[in-house]
């Protein structure tokens, strides 16, 4: 039996019939489109799949559509505001070379969002604790860190 | 431009639409009435199919086909032979190739059975469930030397034997370096199996239009080129017919350049018999038994030496593990064969293969493919003969390396391009000084182990050398087209998986046009817009397609400077392009842009000159006579757990050489990503198979890839030993980073214990193995 949810994903509200089964990252790519968000293992532990739920990151393929009715998603599309403007963390991405394929950096980027905002200041040891939960197969990580180091600075600039 | 952009530190042209999720990959292609397909795989990796019994898969609501092997009719093929037996004098072969679908038997776990589409993945998935395959589970075949034993099950019953291929190859005379040797050595090596894992797995969609009756697969290859013709030539349709388009990739790593996949034959296939676009996404666990996997040998390896050091002579017997199926025929156990020798001179060597198969699942290329063996047994070989002969590791590789007057130096067999292996270039003592400095080799064996080691530290340090063959042929192509807007558009064959071919491929061209490189676009991997090539792999897109660019945009800037010099009235020696415009040199006043002349070139009205190409454009192909020899040399400070036996890399140094060096921010990237799969090859990362073939960690929960906590900073730093062999002076450098790792840790914790005498000869290594290997070399201290 299909359930209607009522969901809101950047800010724009949307009321679909899904399958209880479907997961929340098939309800994102294929039900609304938005394909940024990257499925990797689909047993949760590559984060590439990682949203924010109401401001917290999570990993879209281990939750089901129907648990975000009445909730709020944010998916990489929502990050910068407008269809060509990036935000200062990818920005640092793009400076520092925090990326090669691409794939798993959609979910790096959520992951890193709610992090920063607690802790707009981190050192590398907190960042690669953090980003411990994302593996990214092909930089090695070392841009990556420094991408994000780059990027804490650039968002508090943004917001001095 | 007034700066030259070929060598620079530009950030990538690709990474905005990566950024904000705005960029194609395969599973983002979304089509109209497009079914969705999956596979029901053995469970059993041996086993004779007596039945399959669909069941209620058809009838199922939302079903729309089901498909097994008897289905596929005349279609049913085996694979091709990718890469034929190169010309070796002693050779035996007998290639066995994957099928699309299994008949009769399977040969691994995760062999595909039976295919179902449906209206979405969850319903093909349900019906899976409902098809019941009827096996005999047959013995499976997992050990090497067991499946050369007599009375052992057999994989290809037809062959009586499991041997896929013997081939030896001999340069010098062995014995004569055997009886002349102070010293003789001989040990066996282990190297096991891992995944490349690429964060994204593969996938296809195939769109079959009749109106136009065109087919078109979004494919997530290496080489879409290769794909393409396969593919029209299996369904009998023209390659004009058949468009693949490799889009963004998230990782290829090798086992994306398998031709032909079953899914890529089954899926095309099926969408001209339903008339409805396909996609299949291979989720994770299938990729741990259905995408190619790389790296079991062993080897019984031998090396005379002089009591200074001098190598006098190698051989190496070793058994090389091809799985199920070996599409790429010699590749894997060639590579291993000449990568060996290293950076070093052997007059005399004798290398002897077996490649066997087995119930496991097939072995193709995955970065480094086959060099990490010969390098792990080069490099054990020589720290062993140092701790027998009593002189440091260092010194023993110093004495050995080929000297810079000895270029281009030959090794006589033949390599995996099937020419003389023969190094191009090299300097390699700088490379190892500048390493040691940078490590602070003296520094830490003088000062700091005896310090830390006396308060209770296990801490050791390694140095290795490697030359790494790139860039091998047969071409590469590439299209630079002027645009009416002044803008540059290029399109080449190979396909990209994260490599930033948009951005070093545009450096390499801006320069000659005369534009910044973010004015180039790049166009990779899609058969309509380049229609000749290879594909990306053996470290060879810089080096093979890059070549191809400049001298494609070498001979659009000679269009441009010809139209111009007519235009201003000036000789063309007096021209200079600067910012996308033509000017007299110093007088900028007297200029033209490439736009207008890109305009001119193609004229709309009246009359041409006999023989006028129009447009402001060039397409060239680059083919290397071979490959080019890149090299390095990487050390490592090592810190071991005492309880735990986890490992803390205080320090990691590589010193990389891959001669003229296009963008340093892509290929530092490069290295580093490398030196993270290299981490993971030798310490966390190994597939278990029981003796029944079954997988017994295929999950990512199971099967460690490395984290950011794991993977130290790497400090790198790079020489410029151009090679000669092309205009660019590029070698390859995508694999670099991976290939010496495993001897760079057995040496780091060969020295750590060196109080008990460990000398680790196997890779991977787990905290557990390690401590299984240090307890043993504990006993014998003892005994």
């Amino acid at each position: 039996m299909d359930q209607t949810i009522s969901v809101t994903v950047n800010g724009r509200s949307f009321e679909r019939s899904v399958e209880p089964r479907l997961l929340l990252s098939d309800f994102l790519r294929h039900e609304l489109g938005l394909t940024g968000t990257h499925v990797g293992c689909e047993h949760g532990v590559c984060g590439a799949c990682t949203v924010l739920l109401d401001g917290v990151a999570v990993r879209s393929c281990l939750l089901f559509a129907v648990q975000t009715d009445g909730r709020d998603v944010a998916t990489v599309e929502g990050l910068a505001g407008g269809p060509q403007a990036l935000h200062p963390l990818q920005h640092g991405f793009w400076e520092k070379h925090g990326l090669q394929c691409g794939f798993c950096t959609p979910g790096i980027l959520m992951s890193l969002v709610p992090f920063l905002e607690e802790n707009p200041d981190p050192t590398e040891e907190e960042i690669r604790e953090l980003l411990s939960g994302n593996i990214c197969r092909c930089t090695g990580y070392q841009k990556i860190v420094e991408a994000v180091q780059l990027g804490a600075r650039l968002i508090q600039e943004k917001s001095a | 431009m007034s700066t030259r952009q070929f060598g620079q530190p530009i950030k990538r042209n690709e990474d905005p639409r990566l950024l904000a999720g705005r960029a194609l990959f395969t599973d983002d292609v979304h089509l109209a009435g497009m079914l969705h397909v999956a596979f029901l795989r053995s469970d059993l990796a041996h086993a004779r199919i007596r039945s399959i019994d669909l069941g209620g898969a058809k009838e199922r609501p939302g079903v729309a086909a089901v498909y097994t092997a008897d289905d596929l009719g005349e279609y049913w093929q085996p694979g091709p032979l990718l890469v034929p037996p190169p010309p070796v004098e002693q050779l035996e072969f007998h290639p066995r190739t994957q099928v699309p679908l299994a008949k009769d038997k399977v040969r691994h776990a995760g062999e595909a059975v039976a295919v179902v589409v449906a209206e979405s993945r969850y319903l093909a998935e349900d019906a899976l469930d409902d098809i019941f395959v009827d096996y005999e589970p047959l013995d499976a075949v997992v050990d090497l030397e067991d499946a050369l034993k007599s009375g052992s099950p057999l994989v290809h019953d037809d062959l009586g034997h499991n041997i896929n291929a013997r081939g030896t190859q001999t340069k010098g005379d062995w014995a004569q370096a055997e009886d002349a040797a102070d010293l003789v050595i001989r040990r066996r090596f282990h190297y096991d199996r891992g995944t490349a894992a690429a964060m994204e797995n593969r996938g296809i969609v195939a769109s079959w239009d009749d109106k136009s009756q065109q087919l078109t697969i979004w494919d997530t290859t290496q080489a879409p080129i290769a794909i393409r013709n396969g593919l029209a030539g299996m369904l009998g349709l023209s390659e004009h017919q058949v468009r693949v388009i490799a889009p963004f990739i998230g990782g290829g790593f090798g086992p994306k350049i398998m031709m032909f996949y079953p899914e890529e034959v089954l899926l095309a296939w099926a969408t001209l018999q339903l008339g409805r676009p396909l996609k299949w996404i291979e989720d994770r666990e299938e990729n741990f038994y259905a995408t190619t996997q790389e790296r079991g040998q062993v080897h019984d390896a031998t090396m005379a030496l002089k009591n200074d050091g001098t190598v006098l002579g190698i051989k190496d017997v070793f058994l090389h593990d091809a799985g199920a199926y070996a599409p790429y025929g010699l590749t894997l156990p060639i590579s291993s064969q000449c990568t060996l020798l290293g950076p070093y001179v052997v007059p005399d060597y004798h290398s002897e293969f077996t490649s066997v198969f087995t119930n496991k699942p097939i072995v193709t290329p995955y970065r480094g493919a086959g060099r990490q063996h010969g390098v792990f047994v080069m490099e054990r070989l020589l720290d062993i003969a140092a701790e027998e002969l009593g002189i440091d590791p260092i010194s023993i590789r110093r004495k050995n390396y080929i000297q810079p007057d000895q270029f281009p130096y030959s090794n006589e067999i033949i390599f995996q391009d099937f020419t003389q292996l023969t190094y191009d270039s090299g300097n390699y003592e700088p490379a190892l000084d500048r390493a040691l400095e940078l490590i602070g080799y003296q520094e830490f064996i003088r000062e700091d182990q005896p310090r830390r080691e006396a308060g209770g530290k296990r801490v050791g340090i390694s140095v290795v050398s490697y030359i790494e063959g790139t860039g091998i042929g047969p071409y590469e192509g590439a299209r630079v087209t002027v645009e009416a807007s002044g803008k540059v558009s290029v399109a080449t064959g190979v396909g990209t998986q994260g490599q930033g071919h948009y951005t070093s491929f545009a450096q390499v061209v801006a320069d000659q046009v005369g534009v910044a490189a973010s004015d180039v676009h790049v166009v990779t991997g899609d058969t309509d817009l380049f229609y000749w090539g290879a594909g990306t792999f053996a470290s060879r897109g810089a080096v093979v397609a890059g070549n191809a660019m400049h001298a494609a945009a070498t001979k659009v800037r000679d269009k441009i400077l010809k139209m111009a010099g007519e235009k201003l009235e000036a000789a063309e020696e007096d021209l200079e392009l600067i910012e996308g415009r033509v000017q007299v040199k110093g007088v900028p006043q007297t200029s033209i842009s490439i736009g207008e002349l890109a305009v001119e070139a193609n004229p709309m009205r009246g009359a041409v000159r006999p023989g006028t190409e129009p447009g402001l454009e060039a397409t060239e192909y680059y083919g290397p006579e071979r490959g080019a020899t890149a090299s390095g040399v990487h050390a490592m400070i090592l810190r071991v757990d005492p309880e735990t036996y986890l490992l803390e890399i205080e320090k990691y140094v590589v010193v990389h050489d891959c001669g003229t060096v296009i963008n340093p921010l892509i290929l530092d990237g490069q290295i580093q990503g490398g030196v993270a799969q290299g981490i993971g090859n030798a310490f966390y990362e190994q597939l278990h198979f029981d003796e029944n073939g079954a997988l017994l960690n295929a999950s990512l929960m199971d099967y460690l890839l490395p984290t950011a906590a794991d993977v130290p900073n790497i400090v790198s730093d790079h020489m410029e030993t151009p090679s000669p062999l092309n205009p660019l002076g590029v070698k390859g450098a995508g694999e670099a980073g991976a290939i010496p790792v495993g001897a760079l840790f057995a040496q780091a914790l060969d020295n750590a214990f060196r109080d008990i005498g460990l000398e680790v000869r196997e890779i991977p290594l787990s905290p557990n193995r390690l401590f299984e290997l240090v307890t043993e070399a504990s006993a014998r201290g003892n005994a």
